[in-house]
């Protein structure tokens, strides 16, 4: 029975960071599946987001400047809000890169925000991070406290996808694939590019910052490792792709696979001999590459690739006419 | 309606336009011919803002527009096609002709989520606008193939459709019959007369198939070494020895 017990707590944390995941996902896609931006930066914007919120909502205290107790939804609307900024003026320098450039370039920003979070102790606490942030529904008994987060998250998740699904099949998203496709001929067309992409930027880093949040509140802490580009850029990069990038309904799915396939590395590897298990870490990230090539040769476009919005036809002037 | 004045483009060691001036009046189909790399296409990507010339003038309607981005151009109904398609190849036809339409209010992402019913009822505008388009060009039952699929004739029928989803002025297509079969040729002729007749639009025609530009064109500029050679009917330009060395063909060669 224990043992059972064990297993749902193992379920819901799987589907919690999954869940997170997803969010972070989902906001990388409107980036790079829309709009084409390789943003490699994810980590930094993701920091940003935890650390917003952390500084926000926990209780008044001498390591880190912050200390409001603020609600949640400030928490979370702040570091959306202070992220979307931050992506404005980084979009500013950036965006004129071309793709290859502006990986480059959003590496760079996401360790330079790496090491201001780690170097600035009077205001992060350094290296030690934030700690006792406030995190919803604790005060419920076990192991409703822990359904309660999932279900926050989940429902996040939820509006998430509904906000960029519609996105993606609007004219906005319309205009997004065209600038992807091509860009000079997006230009012909009368559309002002660098606002597009600026705008594809921005939203996908206020929802990274969004994910960043729900992280700092699930742990009830974040250090500077919350920004390691293995976990919080790399993983999100090869959800999308084996999700299926440009669709959303496969960056979810590519998230929560992906993430328990990362979980179920750390068991095999934990299973391995003494003198191996040291070099356990590197092989996790060995199995995540073999399993991005199997996933690959498999399904070159993602499991779900991208599907363009059904267009209804009109009922109208349906015969062709035209003499030729 | 458009007046080159003393327009260079430097690539730089290359001169690639040389002090070229002319003009193109309303109503006209101005052809713009040459030989390879006579500043041709050069000259296309500085009116329509791909390219910032390094000097001179493009005076059109009163305005000097060198140097302004494309997608002001084509708000000043400036509309260009490419010489190789450049279609948004993972989308369907249907949507590369709906992306175009200006001002659209579903391009504002918020608007999609608080105003979906003022999106809807203008996507339904659009679509039937690019429907038109699409029996127009004969190419309806493509409607929902990925533009990526269509054959090279198709993808410029495409290009042309592209400049019927705006209310355009000055259209410059850039060898509307390149690589395209000559039944096509003799069809897209009909389509680009057509519009000018319906529609009321001011051609200029980059092309190398001279019964294209034959039968549509007057007046025709020659276009050779970044300058203007001469400009005139085609039958003033066939005549004329300078045209037939530089780009035609000389004397002791047959026919073009």
């Amino acid at each position: 029975m224990d043992a059972l017990y064990g297993y749902m707590l193992y379920g819901i944390s799987l589907a919690t960071m999954g869940g997170i995941y997803a969010v972070l996902t989902l906001g990388l896609n409107v980036q790079w599946g829309f709009a084409g931006l390789f943003n490699a930066g994810i980590a930094g914007f993701f920091g940003i987001g935890a650390y917003t919120t952390a500084i926000l909502t926990t209780s008044a205290t001498h390591r880190h400047i912050g200390g409001f107790e603020m609600p949640y939804i400030v928490g979370f609307l702040a570091a959306m809000l202070i992220c979307g900024v931050i992506a404005y003026l980084v979009g500013k320098v950036c965006l004129r890169l071309r793709s290859d450039y502006l990986a480059i370039a959003t590496i760079g920003i996401a360790e330079i925000f790496r090491l201001i979070l780690k170097n600035e102790t009077w205001a992060t606490n350094g290296p030690r991070g934030v700690s006792e942030i406030p995190k919803p529904f604790e005060h419920w008994p076990e192991p409703w406290n822990q359904f309660g987060f999932l279900l926050l998250v989940l429902v996040v998740v939820a509006i998430v996808y509904v906000l960029v699904e519609v996105a993606r099949k609007s004219p906005w998203g319309r205009v997004m694939t065209a600038i992807r496709e091509n860009e000079p001929s997006a230009k012909a067309a009368g559309k002002n590019v660098e606002n597009f992409r600026m705008e594809g930027f921005v939203i996908g880093c206020m929802i990274m910052a969004l994910a960043g949040a729900l992280m700092a509140h699930y742990l009830k802490f974040v250090d500077p490792n919350a920004t390691d580009p293995l976990l919080a850029t790399f993983l999100v990069w090869v959800m999308l792709i084996v999700g299926g990038s440009a669709n959303n309904k496969g960056a979810i799915l590519g998230a929560f696979l992906m993430w328990v396939v990362w979980s179920a590395t750390e068991i095999v590897t934990s299973r391995l001999p003494d003198e191996l298990a040291i070099r356990a870490a590197y092989i996790r990230i060995f199995l995540i590459g073999l399993m991005l090539q199997i996933f690959l040769q498999k399904f070159p476009q993602g499991i779900l690739p991208e599907k363009r919005p059904d267009v209804a036809k009109s009922n109208g002037n349906a015969e062709t006419k035209m003499a030729d | 309606m458009l007046r080159v004045e003393g327009l260079n483009k430097q690539f730089g060691g290359l001169q690639a336009v040389r002090d070229c001036s002319f003009k193109i009046a309303e109503g006209t189909i101005t052809g713009l011919i040459g030989p390879n790399g006579a500043g041709k296409t050069t000259t296309f990507n500085m009116i329509a803002g791909e390219l910032a010339p390094t000097s001179g003038r493009i005076i059109y309607q009163g305005e000097d527009i060198a140097g302004l981005p494309t997608h002001q151009m084509f708000h000043r109904g400036i509309v260009r096609t490419f010489q190789i398609p450049h279609e948004f190849a993972k989308m369907t036809v249907l949507e590369n002709l709906m992306v175009v339409p200006p001002s659209q209010p579903g391009e504002h992402i918020f608007n999609n989520w608080i105003n979906p019913k003022a999106v809807k009822a203008r996507e339904e505008e659009v679509r039937d606008k690019a429907e038109t388009a699409l029996e127009f060009l004969s190419i309806s039952h493509l409607r929902d193939e990925r533009a990526g699929n269509l054959s090279g004739g198709q993808k410029k029928l495409l290009e042309l459709g592209r400049t019927m989803m705006t209310d355009a002025k000055l259209v410059l297509l850039d060898e509307p019959g390149a690589g395209v079969n000559p039944t096509l040729v003799l069809k897209i002729i009909d389509m680009i007369s057509q519009l000018k007749a319906e529609r009321g639009y001011t051609f200029c025609i980059i092309e190398h198939d001279m019964d294209l530009i034959a039968s549509l064109c007057d007046p025709v500029i020659v276009l050779a070494e970044g300058t203007v050679l001469t400009e005139g009917t085609m039958d003033e330009v066939r005549a004329n020895a300078e045209v037939l060395d530089a780009y035609l063909g000389g004397g002791e060669e047959d026919d073009e």
